[in-house]
């Protein structure tokens, strides 16, 4: 609780933001085909060493490293190093990029075209656009965009190209290279490829590590990844994946750089491209594997309107004044530099505590838009829907909230709230339909989840609805991060035994344990994310504290009320789990039968009408619960055999069902556990 | 008593050597004792205007003179130990109270010293200097000191750049300032076993002139030379130019014999190496004064050599410079003194160069400079220098020449001519005079430096240069500072680098303070890069700060108990190292 925060805590409201830039606008008014022939000269990082592109390969394969690490595979295994460089060499060869301008040309060409079909304008913060210029020439620069689309790295190169900016080399997932074709020309646009897992696999780690550091060294390109490992399906930031990390700040840590620029970035979309693949995938229809042809059928997107793009290139972050006072360099004093080393606890935990304040800087500088307020409204207001009326009102006062909570709200505020609030329906009316002045999602002839006394519908139908659900939730999601702290407080209060400070702080710690699989909630910050939460709560006025109470005020009880239900369904299905797991689950449950017997289970009660959250059927927070439940040792992992089961603590899972429920208080003992 | 007319009392050396622009704005160099002497430096003006953002006409004098401080009082009276003093006369050993006398030895020669002698400003000062002519004197007066508890701060060259000289202000004891100068005499020559037995408070020049007239030498050539003593060498583990063939103090020192308030420490035998526990040497060498006073040292000496030759090579880039140098120290054949100057240094040893003689010359540096940067398509802003200096019998240093420079072919290096090479040695004694010029406008700086191992060279360069820009923005400095670096010694296992920096400091309130607040973050940075905290000159008072982290708190405890044994009422007071 003593970690210091990393980020700072002052006023959301008093965050200032820069203002957007259409580039599409200039693509509409003249030819593509002259942008895409423009006359490209970036500015370079002042060390850039010449000729460093073209010697990449052999300087990864000529590395001490790499030397170092076949010389030791080649004793432990008894195969020839040269057998084993040639491996390497191999490696090398799958994964690296082969950037060349024809084919950025090219994309430049086609992806005006195909902006302009998708989007209605693309907007960038120009003078993120200066700042990351300057970075560049100064230091090595890591991109770190937020992940989303498909269409997000191929949108930061057409970013970087518009404006004369060095191109990113990017990490991007083995699975693209599925696609013959394409795969190669991402690889010709700057994209290098890394296999999914290759934990234990020593050469493989070596080889990729050092092609990225090499580029990071030389100073050759801005290297591209995303934190978060994998798209979000979900809209909600994903737990940050620290590999890459812990590899560009190698360098600085051993003094190979003066420093390195991390730059996060924001890329938010008013409509997701993927909306209900996404949707099916978390309701358990597969993940059609990446495919040509795949993309080909994905032509008929090329009809719709996606509305907007909003791409926020953040303030960058330097890992030298990040490290200052937290990583002690003179660590890497006493051995070569080039043998492999795990990083110590201490750099473990700088890189931890950096991912997560970088991915909340993604977080901050997200743009949302009206339609995420309504998604939240409608979301809450499944049954009946709400009145066009009522739902402007509601959305005007949510508006407030937001802001004061500091979200980077997009909201005409030229355009009448009814205005506002019609032309997102529309944009997105596959989820939403209106009929007599009434609004709801869109769920099919049944209007609404399924009343006590109403026909019972089939598990298809309830499958077809979910997607709607689920596609809602993916927006409301986008705005969860604003919320999220006060949402953990308003839940705490409500299911605090006594208003007593340190009773709601005992709740608070939690529930904000028990849900960091699923939120950005950085380990050891509980004490920052309390004191932000109620100085939140209490800036509105919706809570009034003294030393040892704390109680919602009358004016409050809206505001508490809209927060506690837009954690409720997480609350719910974290209990949902336990109850299967504690009533269900059998000793002899794998991993792997894990995700279909439990959506079996919330199928069942939500036919039974005993369940109203179609949203528990999303595998990611039934994924999260039980990493949750891993995480706190309620259930353990046993190998047998070829099969991972899980041996379930019923005592401890019942109890923290119980406390989530609010039936039992948050007990001493299970506090401290946690 | 004491050298203080024919050395400056505010600045560095001597009183008739110094640099000054004269009327016409051009550099020129006073004296007769440096080949620079008497002599023009017409592109110094450029280069000092163009790097520092200095003017001619902005001008920071040192603001009082030497009568000031003596005779309105700047000084604190001494305070005396009477009964000190009183059997000091009783012994026949001379001693002094006078202002000049006391002034001369508080303070060695880091930036804040001379700064605030220039301002008028002086601290602690010793209360008295006594000058002991002989070893047995040294005995006595250490033996009096502890009698009457007063505390000993002996006094060799005052070169010192760590603060080791100053006094202590929390002293509340006399403090007595114990200065070798008169144990100068080269007690005895050995020829059978080639060494000397010589008296510590030698200065390096007389040393090596000395010995020069019997047809030897030490070898030892610090960049201090000219000033600083033989004790001082050994009390802060001193390195010379020409280590690669003579050795450093360590590899030198065959016996020594110090004073201490136990007693008398030395060795029984002058057998060249000995297995009998730790080396009671190390304890002495680098104790910087806090344990005893070395009166007399038997070191090893060399024939003189039969040839020298200076050389120089140039390199499109410092990378190739460095890695010329580690390939040199890998085939262990680097010569006499071998040194590598960055670009900036480079330049600047450009604007040391004197008006030329004859249009030829001029001529034929046209025709070298057209030669290196068109032809050889080197870039003038990213080429560096190498200097180089061979010794031995002249046929074996043609041959080591050669070997040498075909090394540096292979890095791209071009010989550029032993002028060039002999310029850049005969820099390392006339540097130290421009600082005093920097300090007449505005212009601040100091040399510090390190050692580091060999695949850590480039990097620690980069990042140290580069935090010295980088802090002295942020600490307000209104113009780019310089930020310089050198690679200066070569081992197997590393070299040892100097940086130099220096900055404009018009506009800032408090400039020493920047001054020092930058030092210290670049010693930061040079330990976070694996640097050592120091190569050659020593800890001081400077320095302090690192040490527990340097040696670990059992080398800490170790170094403690040695101190305590030797001197457990801290006579040696200067409270350097610990």
């Amino acid at each position: 609780m003593a970690a210091k925060p990393p980020y700072s805590h002052r006023d959301p409201m008093l965050k200032k933001r820069d203002d957007f830039e259409d580039i599409l606008e200039e693509r509409r008014n003249s030819s593509d085909l002259r942008y895409a022939l423009k006359c490209y000269t970036p500015v370079v990082y002042k060390g850039v060493t010449p000729n460093a592109a073209s010697l990449l390969k052999t300087t990864v394969l000529q590395s001490d490293q790499l030397h170092y690490v076949v010389d030791q595979l080649s004793k432990e295994t008894g195969v020839a190093a040269d057998v084993i460089q040639e491996e390497a060499s191999a490696i090398l060869e799958e994964m690296a990029h082969r950037q060349q301008l024809s084919t950025v040309r090219f994309f430049a060409f086609t992806l005006s075209k195909a902006f302009k079909a998708l989007f209605r304008s693309i907007h960038v913060n120009e003078e993120g656009i200066q700042r990351l210029q300057q970075a560049i020439q100064e230091h090595p620069v890591v991109l770190l965009p937020s992940h989303r689309s498909y269409m997000d790295f191929l949108l930061m190169s057409y970013i970087l190209y518009t404006y004369d900016l060095v191109l990113p080399v990017i990490a991007a997932g083995m699975d693209f290279m599925g696609m013959k074709f394409v795969g190669e020309m991402l690889r010709m646009s700057g994209a290098f490829f890394i296999r999914r897992s290759f934990g234990g696999d020593k050469l493989y780690w070596t080889v990729f590590s050092e092609y990225v550091k090499t580029m990071l060294r030389n100073g050759m390109a801005p290297v591209e990844f995303f934190l978060e490992g994998t798209r979000s399906r979900t809209s909600k930031s994903l737990t940050p994946k620290l590999g890459l990390l812990n590899i560009v700040m190698d360098p600085f840590f051993k003094g190979e750089v003066f420093d390195v620029s991390l730059v996060p970035v924001s890329i938010s979309y008013e409509r997701i491209l993927e909306e209900t693949l996404y949707a099916r995938e978390l309701l358990g229809v597969p993940k059609p594997k990446e495919s040509t042809s795949g993309l080909f059928k994905a032509r008929k997107v090329l009809s719709e309107d996606y509305g907007s793009i909003h791409v926020y290139f953040g303030q960058p972050v330097s890992v030298r004044s990040l490290a200052q006072g937290k990583v002690n360099r003179c660590h890497f004093n006493l051995m070569p530099r080039h043998i492999p080393r795990r990083p110590s606890d201490e750099t473990q935990c700088f890189v931890n505590d950096s991912a997560y304040s970088l991915v909340r800087a993604q977080e901050e500088n997200m743009v949302l838009k009206p339609w995420v307020l309504l998604a939240s409204l409608l979301l809450q207001n499944q049954s009946q829907g709400l009145l066009l009326d009522e739902l402007t009102e509601q959305a005007v006062w949510l508006r407030g909230l937001s802001r004061e909570y500091g979200a980077f709200l997009n909201w005409p505020d030229h355009m009448a709230p009814s205005e506002v609030v019609s032309s997102s329906l529309s944009l997105h009316r596959d989820l939403v339909k209106i009929s007599g002045g009434r609004v709801q999602l869109a769920l099919g002839g049944q209007a609404g989840p399924r009343q006590p006394c109403s026909s019972p519908i089939t598990e298809e139908e309830l499958m077809n609805q979910a997607v709607v659900v689920l596609s809602c939730t993916s927006y409301r999601n986008q705005a969860l991060h604003v919320f999220l702290r006060p949402a953990l407080l308003a839940s705490a209060i409500h299911i605090a035994t006594s208003a007593k400070k340190e009773e709601v702080y005992n709740s608070f710690s939690f529930l904000r344990n028990m849900l960091s699989n699923e939120f950005i909630l950085c380990p050891g910050a509980t004490l920052q994310d309390f004191e932000e939460a109620c100085y939140l709560l209490g800036k509105t006025g919706a809570l009034q504290m003294s030393q040892q109470e704390m109680q919602v005020t009358d004016s409050g009880q809206k505001t508490v009320n809209f927060l506690t239900a837009m954690l409720d369904p997480f609350l719910q299905g974290y209990q949902v789990v336990c109850r299967y797991l504690c009533e269900e689950a059998t000793e002899a449950l794998t991993e792997k039968q894990f995700i279909p017997a439990i959506r079996t289970f919330i199928v069942r009660l939500i036919l039974a009408g005993s369940l109203r959250y179609y949203e528990l059927l999303s595998s990611d927070l039934q994924k999260n619960a039980l990493a949750a439940l891993l995480r706190l040792g309620a259930i353990r992992k046993i190998k047998v055999a070829d099969n991972v089961t899980l041996k379930v603590n019923r005592l401890m899972v019942n109890s923290l069902e119980d406390t989530l429920g609010g039936k039992l208080p948050t007990q001493k003992a299970v506090a401290a556990r946690l | 008593a004491g050298p203080t007319e024919i050395m400056k009392w505010n600045g560095w050396g001597y009183s008739d050597s110094r640099f000054l622009f004269n009327k016409k704005g051009q550099a020129e160099f006073t004296g007769k004792r440096y080949r620079l002497s008497g002599m023009i430096l017409p592109s110094l003006k450029d280069w000092f205007e163009g790097t520092f953002g200095a003017s001619l006409q902005h001008k920071s004098p040192a603001t009082v003179s030497a009568i000031y401080i003596y005779f309105f009082n700047a000084v604190q009276p001494p305070t005396l130990n009477e009964a000190f003093v009183e059997d000091l006369k009783s012994v026949g050993i001379p001693f002094s109270h006078d202002a000049e006398d006391r002034v001369f030895r508080a303070h060695g020669h880091c930036l804040h010293e001379i700064f605030a002698l220039r301002e008028g400003k002086v601290g602690r000062v010793p209360d008295l200097v006594v000058w002991p002519n002989c070893h047995n004197d040294v005995v006595k007066i250490v033996e009096l000191a502890c009698k009457h508890s007063v505390c000993l701060i002996p006094y060799g060259g005052g070169t010192s750049v760590s603060s080791a000289l100053e006094c202590p202000p929390e002293e509340t004891r006399s403090i007595v300032s114990l200065d070798t100068s008169q144990m100068n005499r080269i007690l005895w020559i050995d020829e059978k076993n080639l060494t000397a037995h010589v008296e510590a408070g030698i200065i390096g020049q007389d040393l090596e002139r000395l010995l020069n007239e019997n047809g030897y030498c030490t070898g030892h050539e610090p960049d201090s030379m000219e000033f600083s003593s033989l004790g001082g060498w050994v009390a802060t583990r001193a390195s010379g130019m020409k280590k690669n063939i003579y050795g450093n103090i360590e590899d030198l020192v065959v016996h020594i014999k110090m004073v201490t308030p136990r007693g008398v420490i030395e060795k029984s035998c002058l057998g060249p190496r000995m297995s009998t526990g730790p080396d009671i040497h190390h304890f002495i060498m680098g104790s910087e004064g806090t344990l005893g006073v070395v009166t007399e040292v038997t070191m090893k000496i060399r024939p003189m050599p039969e040839y020298q030759k200076y050389g120089s090579v140039v390199f499109p880039n410092f990378e190739q410079g460095v890695a010329c140098l580690r390939e040199v120290a890998r085939q262990r054949c680097a010569p006499a003194s071998i040194r590598l100057m960055d670009n900036e240094q480079f330049q600047f040893g450009h604007a040391l160069k004197p008006q030329v003689s004859s249009i030829f010359t001029s001529f034929l540096d046209g025709l070298k400079k057209f030669y290196i940067t068109k032809f050889k398509g080197f870039d003038p802003h990213h080429l560096c220098v190498a200097t180089l200096l061979f010794e031995g019998n002249r046929e074996k240093v043609l041959q080591h020449e050669k070997q040498v420079y075909d090394i540096a072919a292979k890095f791209g290096g071009l010989a550029a001519g032993e002028d060039n090479g002999q310029r850049g040695y005969m820099l390392t004694f006339v540097i130290a005079y421009l600082r005093d010029l920097g300090m007449d406008y505005y212009v601040i700086g100091e040399s510090f430096e390190t050692s580091v191992p060999w695949d850590r060279v480039l990097d620690i360069c980069r990042n140290v240069k580069e935090r010295i820009i980088r802090e002295c923005k942020e600490r307000g400095v209104q113009f780019p500072p310089l930020s310089t670096c050198r690679v200066t010694q070569t081992y197997d296992a590393g070299a040892c680098v100097y940086f130099y920096f220096a900055f404009n400091y018009r506009g800032l309130s408090d400039p020493v303070h920047v001054y020092e607040r930058v030092e210290h973050a670049a010693r930061e940075e040079i330990l976070a890069n694996g640097g050592s905290l120091s190569h050659h000159h020593g800890v001081g008072k400077l320095r302090k700060e690192w040490m527990r982290e340097t040696l670990s708190n059992v080398g800490m405890g170790m170094l403690k108990s040695v101190k305590d044994y030797v001197d457990p009422n801290n006579i040696f007071g200067n409270r350097n190292l610990l």
